[in-house]
């Protein structure tokens, strides 16, 4: 956060004393937050082991006869209907549903930001043709984009990246879509969040100070603006990251997302939902992805809850 | 003590008078704004509506793809004519609409039918019914379900919220906080399935699926409404535990009001804006119908229309179904607006 925002009086025991920097404030908070350390430690973890793993094993893509295998020490998570190691596969969906959420939530970030910093400075009739806008294509199911964003541009980029990079690319260009689709349908809140920030922050004195200095609208907005909206976009951005990777798994479990042989935590989901009848019930094909599932998303969500605090902490001041 | 006589001895009005007073003043001062907010709904809807009509039709494919028979060229040429698709697509969203004319029997005649007589047309892929059909055969069994759903969550949700705000930074707090996490963490096609095999078939306490009496709701009721549960509990907490720490909760303590009245009759009021301002679309998403538990549950609702047919470019079942959430998400966020007034009556409209 910039200099600006930090009022003297904030508690913040030795860091004050010592008048440290506010990025090393901020530091210091989140680390007495221990669900949020816990939460970003775990989360370090799983990606360096579902970024690592196809190193060690290339069990999880490898067919075998051992169809629905139970948990053991060979399988860990068991085996899915291809006989394929589930512990390999839960982890490259794990890698493939955290990237997508990355990439998805940076896209809707630089989306959202400039869409509501533009709104928010230019102010007057743009600002409401822009946030009006935003209104419409909140009541637009974000499904019907989706749906048409992947569908149009498919094959277009398919033939593109054909042409540029040979062949073996239909996969490649059904990630990017994903990403690009996710980032269009959630960017609306934060552009509104941005705007509004935008909105109050130009009113402030050293805005004014700044423009009777002579400098321009852009150069006030990436100088002054854009770095006092940094807390809330980054609190934000760990909102939007949990429901990106959801909705990526809701896509996936649709079909429209992850195409198979690669694997998302949604499409593990969507085979393990797929074989539940009542005479056997392979249980861990559906415990294990969402289990992984779920724990990537609560640590999202606590890592979000301690970044709040640390970059608002008038939400928790008797804490 | 004079000072503070308005504090202590307040005129204690009789609950009805009160309302109607706070309806009167709400009346009066904004019935203008909503006035016309109720008259902006029609362009915007029409907007919505031809952004939605222009989207599917950019998507590549069409309606008659999945034909039994591969459709020859001028079959395909026939139906497309048939449902005018040929047109242009102006021409197609005026007749959708239903505003202009047509050259029919050697005649120039209005167009029949259209949005404006309250007509989606015929689906394109299940051609012996209309939209209006198929629509008013799953609304009802989606709006229940969504409405039950819609309980659950504020049900569930509010009271955890207010509990853990009230025991804020201890025990109560962490237990409750978590499980309204895990269940925000929890996606439907998750928490469905793993209902269906302990509830449905491990221990058979209710069925499995299909749609009829009171013990077929339960289960996907809670299905589609536990996420909600979690995400209300989580405004409810946030909103509360502010409201508890403003001042003129610090005034009320001061005066000696016990715990649970100011829980009760002053927090409350204000902590839960927040809640009131997600339910607008909470309730619109619900009443729609969900995919996800439509599909498990196998429960004949509206909600698994929209996806499949936008995956099968139903044109006229998307726009149709489109118009519906439209209608139901703005009509919602203007009685969110109403109720907003009325609990919060420092808000001004204009």
């Amino acid at each position: 956060m910039a200099e600006t925002t930090h009022q003297p009086g904030q508690a913040l025991g030795q860091a004050q004393e010592t008048g440290e920097s506010p990025n090393r404030r901020a530091w210091l908070r989140f680390r007495d937050n221990r669900p949020a350390m816990v939460a970003s430690v775990f989360l370090l973890g799983l990606l360096v082991l579902a970024l690592a793993w196809p190193l060690v094993s290339s069990q999880g893509d490898v067919h075998s006869e051992a169809q629905f295998a139970a948990p053991s020490a060979g399988h860990w998570f068991g085996t899915d209907v291809h006989g394929r190691d589930l512990f390999g596969r839960v982890l490259a969906g794990a890698r493939i549903s955290l990237i997508v959420g990355l990439v998805g939530a940076l896209v809707s970030l630089v989306i959202g930001v400039l869409w509501g910093a533009t709104a928010g400075l230019l102010g007057g009739r743009w600002d409401n043709l822009m946030m009006r806008t935003v209104d419409v294509l909140y009541s637009l199911p974000s499904i019907i984009f989706v749906i048409v964003i992947i569908t149009t541009l498919e094959g277009v980029l398919q033939g593109w990246l054909q042409s540029a990079f040979g062949g073996g690319s239909g996969e490649t260009a059904r990630m990017l879509l994903l990403y690009a689709g996710l980032g269009a349908v959630s960017w609306l809140t934060m552009a509104r969040i941005v705007r509004g920030q935008v909105l109050a922050l130009r009113e402030r004195q050293f805005v004014e100070a700044a423009r009777s200095l002579g400098l321009g609208t852009w150069a006030i907005l990436w100088r002054h603006i854009l770095p006092n909206v940094v807390g809330v976009v980054i609190v934000y951005l760990t909102l939007t990251l949990p429901a990106v990777i959801l909705y990526e798994s809701f896509l996936s479990y649709l079909g429209l997302g992850i195409q198979p042989p690669r694997a998302s935590l949604g499409s593990l989901i969507a085979e393990g939902a797929a074989q539940i009848n009542p005479v056997r019930i392979y249980w861990w094909m559906i415990v294990y992805p969402a289990g992984c599932l779920a724990a990537m998303l609560m640590a999202l969500n606590f890592l979000g809850d301690g970044l709040r605090d640390v970059f608002d902490p008038k939400a928790d001041k008797d804490l | 003590m004079t000072l503070f006589a308005h504090l202590v001895k307040r005129p204690k009005w009789p609950l009805l008078y009160r309302v109607a007073g706070a309806c009167a003043w709400f009346g009066a001062v904004s019935l203008a704004y909503f006035l016309r907010r109720v008259a902006m709904l029609v362009p915007l809807v029409l907007v919505i509506s031809f952004l939605a009509f222009c989207l599917v039709r950019v998507a590549p494919g069409g309606p008659f793809d999945k034909e039994r028979a591969p459709a020859s060229p001028d079959i395909e040429r026939n139906l497309k004519a048939k449902y005018h698709l040929d047109e242009p697509l102006w021409q197609q969203y005026l007749r959708f609409v239903g505003i202009g004319f047509e050259k029919r029997d050697g005649e120039w005649r209005a167009f029949e039918g259209g949005l404006v007589r309250g007509d989606f047309g015929p689906s394109l892929k299940y051609r012996n019914h209309s939209v209006n059909d198929i629509i008013a055969q799953g609304l009802p069994v989606s709006l229940s379900l969504g409405l039950l759903s819609f309980c659950f969550a504020l049900g569930i949700g509010i009271p955890l919220g207010v509990w853990t705000a009230i025991r804020r930074g201890r025990w109560q707090d962490h237990v409750g906080s978590f499980f309204s996490i895990l269940a925000v963490c929890i996606p439907a096609f998750v928490l469905g399935p793993v209902l269906i095999v302990l509830l449905g078939i491990r221990w058979p306490v209710f069925p499995v699926g299909l749609w009829g009496g009171p013990w077929h709701v339960i289960l996907p009721a809670v299905t589609l409404g536990t996420y909600f549960a979690g995400k209300v509990s989580r405004l409810a907490r946030e909103g509360m535990s502010q409201a508890l720490q403003s001042d003129f909760i610090t005034t009320a303590r001061a005066k000696g009001v016990g715990e649970t009245t100011i829980v009760l009759r002053h927090a409350l009021r204000e902590g839960l804006l927040p809640v009131v301002t997600y339910s607008g679309p909470l309730l619109a998403d619900l009443l729609v119908g969900s995919f996800v538990v439509e599909n498990l549950f196998q429960i004949p609702g509206i909600g698994v229309f929209l996806v499949n047919s936008s995956i099968n470019r139903d044109y006229t079942m998307v726009v149709g179904l489109v118009i519906l959430y439209s209608v139901m998400l703005l009509t919602l966020n203007l009685a969110v607006d109403v109720v907003y007034g009325l609990l919060d009556k420092r808000v001004k409209y204009g």
